[in-house]
């Protein structure tokens, strides 16, 4: 198991506020192997982003170690992190955001390359015309602007721009949440197709669970800034041991009439709560169907509840594994 | 209920005519829930906002159609009596609460405000209604919340308050545009359960339009299947899934991951969605229809009955051909 690509170790990103600290991202340890992909699941507000853009280094760690390719990440600082942010790249939910207005689609690709020093300036567009198909964007919209183009298009520069850094890691925060269905196949082909060819790592963060189960082999879900569940795709799906996962899951609406009747649904009372006050021991007690008063003032560790699986509730066994 | 008949809205742009709904037929009962299902561009809430009088004019404009809910044409009346249906008889949800809130009044004063305009209810009998509705929507402690501002309600919160406010008028029609596209599926799930509840308290027709098939098998009896301001394909929600009749809803269908997947390469309709400025002859899905034939591009195919009820619109599919 030495050949961890990354290894997040106690990792907490706090915010301080007004009236206190948002704990967005609050004690996680995961590590993700070269070529694996891992989902990260959770509602809004929940700190998978924040987790995210902690790894890329766009926010600051309050405690813990990021270890990247055997480098503490969370120490870096000025030229040192500059050298590394070539190997781990994000996309985003919006392209339209990340890219700028003003520059063509060659700017925004051949840029960051021939700033990092990956592509001397004079191969410089020949390396851009050859993103641009693997991506599948014709040449011809090269000198074209960001406005030009449809969401998937965006999401194709996006891609493609992230891809001319070469890097080992993708972090991609739901990447096809704002486009259609028909065109969310075409990007997540595309994400599977480049992920085999450049033998990508990924962490992919999506709300949409189906998604997720379809692009990742383990999945993390989060609850309130800490990891609730890890596990194989599979077995986070057809057999979620925490309350949350199993409420999460069973509240996708199905398409299939007939597995729609046979399944129950665990309907949870509340909103997530506020992460400003997040509740005392587990922070899903007040809506969670299995808590006892003991959930109120235990804090809960992940535990292994099958091979590679682990689950943060003091009731697993309580419960059963609801399969 | 509503009797919607050959609905065309265009807008009149500088760029060109853009046809965002070209031809639109269908009918709500009492206590029944029609889904609209499409993808962004395919004319589903522009249709909706026709039939209200909210499509901004110019550049946009209702050419052709009839809209007749109970008994009278929507499209032509008069803006004031347009305005007394609006918000009472029939009341509509947006997909962002947040833009739809004012956010410098408080919660209590805007769920109360349709009865007390359109009622004419006193303060205090408005402001038991008030919260009523919001304790019948799982708002708990509503007297005490109606004294707050809409930033202190959580994204869950401040949808049900939307609802209350829609429902505060027992409206006989409730029209849902995407209600629960910016909320968690636990929170998605609450808010759907919800609004069946209180569709079946009040018999309301609902039209529910989203782009999510999963929420139109969960609360829909019928759906029409829009594409490019045209239906595709309408019928009951259980035949759809069961029996999909156009091309274009099994494409739909087909690329979604299912969570029973493999990881495969998944299907991806090819191409885009077309450009609504540039006129379409023929079926508007034929150019990334894998069936298509030389018939489909020659002229467009009305929605024909295949079964009972169960409608569709391409010329192929009523040959019999596939």
């Amino acid at each position: 198991m030495s050949n961890a690509l990354l290894r997040m170790d106690a990792l907490k990103t706090h915010f301080p506020v007004r009236h206190g600290v948002v704990k967005a991202v609050d004690g996680v340890t995961l590590r993700l192997e070269a070529g694996e992909t891992l989902g990260l699941v959770g509602e809004s507000g929940c700190g998978k982003s924040t987790l995210a853009r902690t790894v890329v280094r766009l926010e600051r760690p309050t405690a813990g170690s990021i270890v990247f390719e055997g480098a503490r990440l969370d120490q870096l600082e000025g030229e040192a992190l500059r050298r590394v942010r070539p190997r781990l790249q994000m996309i985003f939910q919006d392209p339209y955001a990340s890219l700028n207005p003003r520059r063509t689609v060659f700017d925004a690709i051949a840029e960051p390359m021939v700033a990092h020093r990956i592509t001397p300036r004079r191969e410089a567009a020949a390396a851009v015309f050859a993103l641009m198909e693997q991506v599948g964007l014709a040449r011809r919209y090269a000198r074209k602007y960001p406005h030009e183009f449809s969401g998937g298009q965006r999401q194709r520069i996006a891609i493609a721009r992230a891809l001319s850094l070469r890097p080992r890691l993708l972090l991609a925060d739901e990447p096809v949440s704002a486009l259609d269905v028909s065109v969310q196949a075409q990007i997540l082909n595309l994400l599977m197709r480049l992920r085999a060819e450049y033998n990508l790592s990924m962490v992919l963060i999506s709300h949409d669970l189906a998604v997720v189960r379809h692009m990742a082999r383990r999945i993390a879900v989060m609850y309130l800034g800490k990891i609730v569940e890890i596990g194989p795709a599979d077995e986070v799906f057809h057999r979620p041991r925490h309350p949350y996962s199993r409420a999460l899951v069973s509240a996708i609406p199905l398409v299939d009439a007939d597995t729609e009747q046979r399944r129950t649904r665990i309907m949870l009372a509340g909103d997530p709560p506020s992460p400003l006050n997040p509740p005392q021991g587990c922070a899903f007690h007040p809506r969670c169907p299995y808590a006892t008063a003991e959930c109120a003032q235990t804090l809960p560790a992940l535990q292994a509840c099958g091979a590679e699986h682990k689950a943060a509730c003091i009731r697993l066994d309580a419960i059963g594994n609801g399969s | 209920m509503l009797r919607v008949h050959r609905l065309q809205t265009r807008f009149y742009t500088r760029g060109g005519v853009v046809r965002a709904v070209e031809d639109l037929s269908f009918t709500v009962d009492a206590g029944e829930t029609l889904g609209i299902v499409g993808e962004s561009g395919s004319g589903k809430s522009v249709a909706m906002y026709s039939l209200l009088g909210l499509i901004p004019s110019p550049p946009g404009r209702v050419d052709r159609g009839e809209a007749l809910f109970a008994g009278r044409d929507l499209l032509r009346q008069p803006e004031r009596a347009l305005r007394a249906i609006r918000g009472r008889e029939i009341s509509m949800i947006f997909q962002d609460p947040m833009t739809a809130l004012n956010p410098y009044l408080r919660v209590g004063t805007q769920v109360m405000e349709p009865v007390r305009i359109h009622d004419g209810m006193r303060p205090r009998e408005a402001r038991e209604r008030a919260a009523d509705a919001l304790a019948s929507v799982g708002i708990q402690d509503a007297r005490r919340r109606m004294a707050m501002y809409p930033h202190e309600f959580s994204g869950g919160m401040r949808q049900r308050v939307m609802i209350a406010m829609a429902l505060i008028t027992r409206p006989r029609l409730l029209i849902a545009d995407e209600p629960t596209t910016a909320l968690d599926v636990t929170v998605q799930a609450q808010i759907l359960a919800l609004i069946k509840k209180q569709q079946a308290d009040l018999g309301m027709a609902m039209v529910l339009i989203t782009h999510d098939m999963g929420v139109i098998a969960e609360a829909c009896d019928r759906v029409l299947v829009m594409y490019a301001g045209m239906v595709m394909e309408s019928g009951p929600a259980r035949d759809i899934f069961r029996k999909p009749l156009h091309p274009y809803t099994r494409a739909l269908m087909r690329s979604r991951p299912a969570l029973r997947g493999s990881g495969g390469e998944l299907y991806a309709i090819p191409g885009l969605p077309p450009d609504l400025i540039t006129p379409i002859t023929g079926c508007p899905f034929a150019p990334r229809c894998d069936h298509a034939r030389d018939v489909c591009r020659e002229a467009a195919c009305a929605l024909r009955a295949l079964e009972a009820e169960h409608h569709t619109a391409c010329v192929r599919v009523i040959a019999g051909k596939l």
